[in-house]
């Protein structure tokens, strides 16, 4: 696993609208001041800017580890409007709401439509799908992809596929996404060229972090072997309230903060339940993730960005 | 016929028990023998298996911060998300062997059987 807590020091805040860039192109994480990928004439460094993921919002949690989530999901938009050059639109990777609670669903929508950008796509995450069906979060979100959840769309020449691993359980063991759903991805990948880079996001991560936490999906494997043939591939989730990344070959995985509160690292305390931090630490460990194309052949660039 | 005033007294209190044996007996149908509350906590069902007798309500309370499920996986029965300290109840009418989970954290399994 590629993940090392007191990596957490190359993210310390300087303050809103700035952050630290990761490149991997090296498959080891580096840090740069996001200020300096800022300046005018940085493309060359930083790519095109593409998109910027938000997660696991959890609006209706209302106990000690953040008593305002909506606070921070509103810093959240802000961020995302003051970031220097304006994303063609953001993805939501879920746990919009915590309890699949309509009025939930609603205040979200509400501060939500404080960005500044063209379209909001979505993947639920399982609080929001809580009533069984999804009757709640499809009522909203369900459009694009006829009510499945899944579906794919193309911007500046990248093939962007959400992906539902929150509605599928086995018993005792992960989350997955199913067969009529791994059907539909090959069909949907078919014939596409290996040289278009993919994003596949979901909520889940889609490779094993730590089981006995369901911080995985059964069938990810699969997944992968789809897109194996595929030059850049970036995969992003959320549902762990941290950043952990990793490379292999060409796929590079991410997991993004949460804008509502942050969770233990993996095996630590009985469960990945909401971890209460000294109030003055909690915007540190809150933030979204933007997304840059990178020049030809290069991997996607991810930039964290904390709230503080 | 004299009756002694402490037989009169005993008739009273077998009538009152009698009243008393009523009551208990329309409790019961409120409370049911067999009833059994499962308590939610530190990301587990406490107890994991319980037997209850067909007809008994069982009731499940989330201690924890975090929300829970309480889902069958054969879809018998299916709770909101569970915040702290909410409860949710079902009556099991069929004996049988119910398995069931938490969908927020399906690692979280347990099971009722009713006899």
């Amino acid at each position: 696993m590629n993940y090392d807590p007191t990596r957490r020091s190359a993210l310390r805040c300087m303050g809103i609208g700035a952050g630290t860039l990761f490149s991997l192109s090296s498959g080891v994480l580096s840090g740069f001041d996001l200020a300096q990928a800022a300046q005018p004439g940085a493309d060359s460094a930083t790519g095109t800017p593409l998109f910027v993921q938000i997660s696991d919002s959890h609006i209706g949690f209302n106990k000690e580890a953040n008593p305002d989530v909506a606070g921070t999901l509103a810093q959240s938009v802000a961020l995302v409007n003051a970031l220097p050059a304006r994303p063609a639109f953001v993805l939501h990777t879920g746990d919009i709401t915590h309890l699949s609670r309509p009025a939930e669903f609603d205040h979200a929508a509400q501060l939500l439509s404080g960005l500044r950008v063209a379209e909001l796509h979505t993947t639920p995450g399982e609080h929001d799908v809580t009533d069984g069906a999804g009757t709640e979060y499809f009522a909203r979100y369900g459009g694009p992809s006829k009510n499945r959840g899944y579906y794919s769309f193309d911007h500046a020449g990248v093939h962007f596929v959400g992906l539902v691993n929150v509605m599928q359980f086995k018993a005792g063991g992960l989350a997955s996404l199913g067969d009529d759903q791994l059907g539909w991805l090959k069909d949907d990948l078919s014939g596409r060229s290996a040289s278009q880079p993919i994003v596949l996001f979901a909520h889940m991560p889609m490779w094993s972090i730590y089981e006995p936490w369901g911080w995985g999906s059964s069938d990810s494997s699969q997944v992968l072997a789809l897109v194996s043939r595929f030059g850049s591939v970036t995969v992003l989730n959320g549902h762990i309230h941290q950043i952990v990344s990793k490379v292999e070959g060409h796929v590079t995985f991410h997991t993004a903060r949460s804008t509502a509160y942050p969770q233990p690292a993996a095996g630590v305390g009985p469960g990945p339940g909401p971890l209460s931090v000294p109030h003055d630490q909690l915007p540190r460990m809150l933030g979204v993730t933007s997304v840059a194309r990178a020049p030809l052949h290069q991997p996607l660039r991810l930039t964290d960005t904390a709230l503080a | 016929m004299h009756v002694p005033t402490s037989r009169r007294a005993a008739g009273a209190i077998l009538a009152a028990c009698v009243v008393l044996t009523l009551s208990a007996g329309a409790g019961a149908a409120l409370a049911r023998q067999g009833d059994t509350l499962v308590t939610i906590k530190s990301f587990d069902f406490h107890p994991m298996t319980i037997t209850v007798p067909a007809g008994a309500t069982v009731t499940w309370k989330n201690l924890d911060a975090e929300p829970h499920t309480v889902t069958s996986t054969d879809g018998a029965f299916h709770s909101p998300a569970l915040d702290q300290d909410d409860t949710f109840s079902f009556k099991f009418a069929r004996p049988g062997v119910y398995k069931y989970l938490c969908t927020i954290h399906p690692r979280m399994v347990a099971s009722v059987t009713v006899k």
